[in-house]
This record gives C-alpha cells, structure tokens and sequence, in this order.
C-alpha cells in the first residue's frame, strides 16, 4: 500500500531502482549517544567536533517536533533509521576506482559525464559518505578548496571550527539538532579571495538503502569578492519504507562576493526530506537560492538569508511540484539587518492529484536596517480539485523606510489555454506539460542549461497519466 | 471535380441549454474562400469553435463532415493534426512558454516527427515571418503575453502558414489591425488559399478587398439567410444588415 502510493506519487519515477546493498560499516537501526560517538570515534575527529555532536543529540532528544507544517511528520518513526552506512572505504578521485555497482548507478544519473563536459568539480555521496571526489586542477591551482565534509574537517580544521554552526546553531530546530549529531559528508567549499569560479560545481547526493537516513553537512565560504556557483541533485530507490534525509547547509558570504546554490530535488516519494539551509551575507555580496522541489514524500525547506552587511542581497527563487502523496511545504527566509539591504523571492507551485503545497514565508527587517527593498511574489497553480495550495506570509517590518512589495496569486489551468494548444496538435497531456514547463520557466532559466532540459523532460513525465 | 474539405448539414449548436446556431448549412471545397458576415452574437465565432470541436458547444443536432468523415468522433488536437486550422479571435496567452519552443512543437505534433529538420524548419520559419514581416526577437517572447492586437494575429497567421493546414477557420482575424498589417495578414492568408478550404469570419469589408472571397454568406441568427458572390460584402458594407434581416 505504502509502495503504491510512494510509486504513483511519481509517475515513472526513473530513479526508483537500487544497488545490491555493499555495506563494508552498517549500524543497526535506532539513535543514541553511543551511536553519536560511535561516529564521531570512526571518523577519527577532534574533540571539539565530539562534544557538538553530543550537545546536539541531547538537545534533538528534548526538543518536540514541529507543530506547524504537516501532519505527515508525526509518522517518522526515528528508531527504524539507520544513521550511518559506510559502503565504500575511500573516497576516489578516479571513477575507475569507485565500486562497480556504486559506479554504475553515477553513470545511469549521468554524473560522469556532466563533470566532463560541464562542471568544475564534483562530490558523489552515496549513503553516509562521498564514494567520489574531483575538482578541476586549475581551480586547485587558484586555490580553491572542494573537498567533501569528513576530508574538510580533517585537512582544514580551523575554518571548519569557526564556521560549523555559526550560521545554524545546533539549537536551531529539531533536525538541525539531529544532524548536526550525526552529519556525515557533504560538502566543504572554499573560495579564495577575487578568484570567480565560472564553472558550476556539483555535489550529489544518493541514498541506496532501505530505511537509510542521509545527514550530509555543507559549510561553503566565499572570501571577498569571490563568486562561486554549486550545484546539488538527489535521488533516492522507491521502497515501501521511509527513509529520512536531513542536512544541513551553511552559506557566508563575505564582502563583495557571490554565491550561488542551486538544488534539484527529486528524492524518491518514500523520503522525508527535512533540511536547514541559511547564508549570511556581508556588505555588497549576494546569495542566491535556485531551490527546485519535485521529489520526496514530505519537505520542509526554508531556504534564508541573513542580509548583515550594508548592500547586502539575497535572491531566493523556488519552485514545488506536489503529487500524490506528497507535500512540499516549502519557502524562504529573509532577514534584513543592516542598511540598503535587498531581496527578491518568486516562488512557484504546482499541486496536482490530491498533492499539497505549501509557501511559508518569512521577511523581517530590523529598526537598523534604513532603505532596505524586498519583493515577494508567489504563484501557485493548481491541476484539479483534489490538490491543495496554502500560502503562510509571514512580515516584520520594523523600519518604515522599508520598500516592501507582496504579490501572490492561485490558478487552475484554463479550458481556453487547453483548447488553444490542443488546436495546435498538442493532445491534452502535452498541452498541461507546455503549461506547467511555462510556469517554471523563471525558475528554470537560472538553471544550468542541462538541468533545466532534464527538469522540463521531468515535468513533462509527470503530466503522462494525470488527466482524466 | 472539386475536392470537398467541409460539408455542415442541417447544424444545430447549444451553449448551456441555449440554442445558437439553429440549422446551418455549408459545403466548402478545396481552394474556395468563404466569407461569413454578419452582427455580433449571429452565431459566427461558435461555428469556427464548433467545428474545431471546442468542448463547450453541443451539437444538438445536424453533421460536420470534414474530407468525408464525420468530426464528432474527433479530439481537438486530431482535428488539427487532420489538417484543420482556427486562428482565434482572442488568442490564449501562454505564460512563460516561448514562441519558438511552441512553433516547433506544435509543427511537430501537426505534421509529424521527421516532417523537418531542425535546420529545414529554421529556413522555414525565417522564411514565412519575413513574409509576414515579423522580427526575429518574436520567437524569444512568451506566447501571446503582451502582444498588441496586431502581433497576436500575425503570430496566429504565422502558425497557418508552419502547420499548412487543409481547412482553415479565420476568426476576426482583421479586427484591430492597421491598413499595413492588414495587408500583411491578407498576403499571409492568400497563400494558403490554393490548397486549402478558407472560412473567413468578419464584421468588415475591408479584410475582403485583400483575400477574394468565392462566397459571401450573410449569418443573422444562427443561420445563413443569404448567399453570394464578393459584390454582397459590397453591399452589406453599404446597406448593413437590415433589409436581410426583414428578408429573414
């Protein structure tokens, strides 16, 4: 019944298959300190690092779940998840070197072949850590640092220390709590000061085993005047139980520099997919959220920003596709802190066969923060009456100089738009499709050109089998 | 021996219970222009839709054959892949969906997979919207979205002309457009004409003194009450309406 749903959610879910499971480290299933220091003590890190972990696992212990959000979130069931599987010793700068079945399924996703024709550097993580590790020599050379978490910690302990949890405390919110316990991989990102890494880099996440929980940590650092774009996917096999994938990202910019982070998220519709990402920006930098949701069974994201330095801006553009089954609950944060601070958030939802969607939102501007601008505009439509959308703004505007702008706006899909383009040959399956990739469109010409044709082949998928 | 492309017997068309069209009759050949003329509210934008299977018309009763099978049976988007062609009177915008993504596409579900190659469509496309002196910047805008009056019928025109249909339906295609892209559109219209039955629907004259008309029929009432050459558009430009309609 569970797989069912999980599988009509998506329709033709392309990613549903798995790998025979190699574990070479696999815990039993359940949470405790023992299991946090247990990780801690494989992984070989610093005190420092143990003693975070242990503050945090207490503090996931006593914080109650969320209240707001989704009913769906009572059914995590915390003890079935395994929180840490090792399935490869190394991690390999050469795709030869990677296991053959772990191989196999990067080459289905097309990963190999993306980093040669297109990227700067990739991550591979499969289960609990990166099995596969690049960057591009002349971006070594300039002194930019990619590395996953774990090698992050060890080579460079120093920024890891005074940048892990400074954006998101431990004490942020429940799975922050729980993955700042028990984080494994993810990505550790450096850019040097003025150098502008014109190629994206990727990371990619994979989960490969039942019931598995995936707690990736990524700590990206942009020095002054450094512009970097970075790329995240993430696709999970269709099984009849939960897994649970929750990370945690953390953004500085510091002055005068970009960053862009981009995510397609297409988990498999058995995933909770519960993630804390925030940035702080310094004067005159920028970060930009490109937040695609189109997978799991329930998100929860709220991608922000911390504007702390005059001029700062912060740009979060998003998009939710919900299908059965499914509930993306889904928006941005933008906190204005300091002077002539701005930010654009456009967010866009499709709720289509009893799917739910969700915008929650939050804009604050501090009494300090003088002429700041903010404009806001979320866009929801809606394919037919089973499906859902709710908005939940949230403004606290404590400057009256602020300049804030509000739209928002539901809509079904007209008879008219569906009779013009199937008046042009297109059946009604592929005129929804034309209607849905045009909804994205702003969201989707952000994009890398070869995600965004894989996200509108995707949505055209999704369409097949929804009508009637 | 003319080709017949459209035969309407005897058609009765309702709209929520109301009745619109009450008993038309027409029979179009291959390569004939028909003129349909007449008052807001006679009935002539619901038979363009009618007949391109608008799903909110009923046919209550009476037949549309198109090239010798009856249309009932048919789906919008098999009309249009059969050869069939309606340029709106209001045409759809279609948010964030670009011009030249939607021409291709929709060349393609009309005319087929391996109709054209890529390079063989540009060539077209560059080919037709010179014709219809549009620029290229166009194909970069999203569908209809802040077009003017103007810019919406020629991109209507433009999609004839790519998807080469066999009947084409002509709503108001003229209104709102200026003498120059008036003339244009015209230009754009006759040449489909040879290989195609035409049914031009239009309040005025003016789009006629361009695209010769074979016939023009005068629609009062959900009927056609009078039918003649090219000199009637003359006259109902002159007279109006009234004395067919105490004819009628």
């Amino acid at each position: 019944m569970a797989e069912e749903n999980a599988q009509n959610a998506i329709v033709d879910y392309q990613f549903g298959f798995h790998d025979p499971e190699t574990a070479t480290i696999r815990f039993d299933s359940g949470l405790s300190e023992k299991v946090v220091r247990d990780i801690s003590e494989l992984k070989g890190e610093p005190e420092w690092m143990t003693e975070i972990r242990i503050k945090a696992f207490h503090r996931f212990e006593q914080m109650p779940m969320p209240k707001w959000g989704s009913d769906i979130l009572e059914q995590i069931d915390f003890d079935s998840i395994i929180y840490f599987l090792r399935s490869s010793e190394k991690t390999e700068k050469n795709w030869d070197d990677v296991p053959k079945d772990i191989r196999n399924t990067f080459e289905r996703l097309g990963i190999p072949e993306a980093e040669q024709k297109w990227l700067g550097g990739v991550t591979a993580q499969y289960e609990s850590e990166a099995v596969y590790h690049s960057i591009r020599e002349d971006l070594e050379a300039q002194g930019v640092i990619f590395l996953d978490m774990d090698s992050g910690l060890k080579q460079y302990p120093e920024i890891v220390k005074k940048y892990f949890c400074s954006v998101v405390p431990y004490s942020d919110n429940k799975f922050a709590a729980l993955n700042t316990a028990v984080w494994s991989g993810g990505s550790f990102l450096y850019i040097p000061k003025g150098v502008h890494v014109e190629m994206p880099v990727q990371a990619y996440f994979r989960i490969n085993a039942k019931n598995m929980g995936q707690f990736e940590r990524t700590l990206i650092i942009a020095d002054e005047g450094a512009k970097i774009n970075y790329v995240e996917g993430c696709t999970a096999p269709t099984y009849s139980t939960d897994s649970l994938h929750s990370a945690v990202v953390e953004l500085i910019a510091l002055e005068g520099s970009t960053i862009r982070y981009s995510t397609i998220q297409n988990w498999s519709a058995n995933v909770y997919n519960l993630v804390t990402k925030r940035g702080v920006a310094h004067a005159n930098s920028t970060i930009e959220w490109v937040d695609g949701n189109i997978g799991s069974k329930l998100t929860m994201k709220y991608p922000a920003i911390l504007l702390r330095g005059e001029g700062a801006h912060a740009e979060v553009i998003s998009v939710a596709y919900a299908g059965k089954g499914q509930h993306q609950d889904t928006g941005a944060k933008v906190h204005h802190l300091a002077p002539n601070t701005t930010s654009n958030i456009l967010s866009k939802s499709i709720s289509k066969h009893g799917g739910r969607s969700s915008y929650r939102g939050l804009l604050q501007v501090t009494p300090k923060a003088d002429q700041c601008r903010s404009k806001i505009v979320c866009d929801a439509l809606i394919l037919d009456p089973e499906s859902r959308s709710d908005t939940y703004p949230t403004m606290e505007i404590g400057n009256s100089t602020a300049d804030i702008e509000h739209e928002a706006s539901v809509s079904k899909v007209s008879g008219d738009q569906l009779f013009y383009l199937m008046s042009r040959g297109h059946t009604e399956t592929e005129a929804m499709g034309l209607i849905v990739n045009g909804f994205f469109e702003p969201f989707t010409r952000e994009l890398p050109m070869e995600y965004a044709v894989e996200l509108n082949r995707l949505l055209e998928l999704e369409m097949e089998g929804s009508i009637g | 021996m003319s080709e017949e492309v459209l035969c309407i017997e005897n058609l009765h068309v309702s709209v929520d219970g109301i009745e619109i069209i009450k008993g038309l009759n027409l029979v179009i050949n291959k390569g004939e222009v028909h003129a349909i003329m007449g008052r807001n509210g006679a009935g002539k934008s619901t038979l363009a839709n009618v007949i391109m299977g608008h799903p909110a018309y009923e046919i209550t009763s009476g037949t549309i054959h198109y090239l010798g099978r009856a249309l009932e049976e048919f789906e919008v988007f098999e009309r249009a892949r059969a050869g069939m062609f309606l340029s709106f009177q209001y045409p759809v915008v279609i948010p964030g969906v670009q011009v030249g993504t939607f021409l291709r596409k929709s060349v393609k579900a009309v005319r087929g997979d391996d109709s054209l190659s890529p390079r063989q469509f540009r060539a077209e496309l560059r080919e037709k919207m010179s014709l219809l002196e549009m620029d290229r910047s166009f194909l970069g805008r999203y569908v209809n979205d802040g077009f003017s009056g103007g810019e919406k019928k020629r991109l209507e025109i433009l999609q004839m002309l790519l998807l080469q249909p066999k009947l084409a339906l002509l709503d108001e295609t003229d209104s709102g457009l200026d003498i120059d892209a008036l003339r244009v559109i015209a230009d754009g219209i006759n040449s489909v004409t040879t290989d195609a039955g035409c049914l031009v629907i239009t309040h005025y004259q003016r789009l006629l003194n361009h695209v010769q008309p074979d016939f023009v029929h005068v629609m009062i009432d959900g009927k056609i009450v009078k039918t003649g050459g090219s000199e009637l558009a003359g006259k109902l430009e002159e007279k109006g309406y009234e004395w067919l309609e105490t004819a009628a």
